[in-house]
């Protein structure tokens, strides 16, 4: 007998996946929900408690969320033995959750892309973490906030593509 | 699409009509 089998593990990279996409679009919910629509509210003097304290914090678990989500369900589809299939978004085979599940695959890798390639690096120029003259500072937030904006409507479609092929049939 | 996503309900709405637009696209490739 198995210590611990294959389907259990199957399992503990599911909940993995499920915890750590939580805390990824909870953050990003949390900034486009709540934090973004409340800044021009806040008085100016409180501000730098946001962008120095909550926004580094926030992004920390933002951004190793999305890395452990994109990780954990890589694998998980591998487990499955359906990687390739929802790659190809079920094209060439018969079945509609390859396609469902591959769409929000595909939707998700943008999402993660996005984080840490656009996002971060616009984010750390806000921050002060890397140098950068007041105008690309404004650029830097405009870019950041449309890159964060564009994955808060994609996180729609996506989370529709994992539930749906999880639970549609 | 900047102004569109500019607005947090223009976001949503967004997020909503690409889930009509997958729903046809995973119809119309099975």
């Amino acid at each position: 007998m198995e210590f611990v089998a294959y389907d259990w593990w199957t399992q503990f990279v599911r909940w993995g996946h499920i915890i750590s996409g939580i805390m990824w679009i909870g953050h990003l919910w949390y900034f486009n929900f709540t934090q973004t629509p409340t800044m021009p509210k806040i008085p100016t003097e409180l501000r730098p408690a946001v962008v120095r304290f909550i926004l580094p914090e926030a992004l920390f678990w933002f951004r190793w969320g999305a890395m452990f989500t994109l990780g954990f369900g890589i694998i998980l589809a591998w487990m499955n033995g359906y990687l390739l299939d929802a790659i190809k978004i079920g094209l060439g085979s018969n079945n509609h959750k390859f396609t469902a599940i591959g769409i929000g695959m595909w939707l998700g890798t943008i999402m993660w892309f996005n984080v840490w390639f656009i996002i971060m690096p616009n984010q750390n120029k806000v921050m002060g973490v890397t140098s950068a003259t007041p105008d690309e500072v404004n650029a830097a937030r405009r870019t950041a906030g449309l890159a964060s904006r564009v994955n808060t409507m994609l996180s729609i479609p996506m989370l529709y593509g994992m539930v749906f092929s999880a639970h549609f049939y | 699409m900047e102004k569109l996503l500019n607005s947090l309900a223009g976001t949503v709405v967004a997020g909503f009509v690409l889930v009509i637009v997958e729903i046809l696209v995973i119809h119309a490739i099975h």
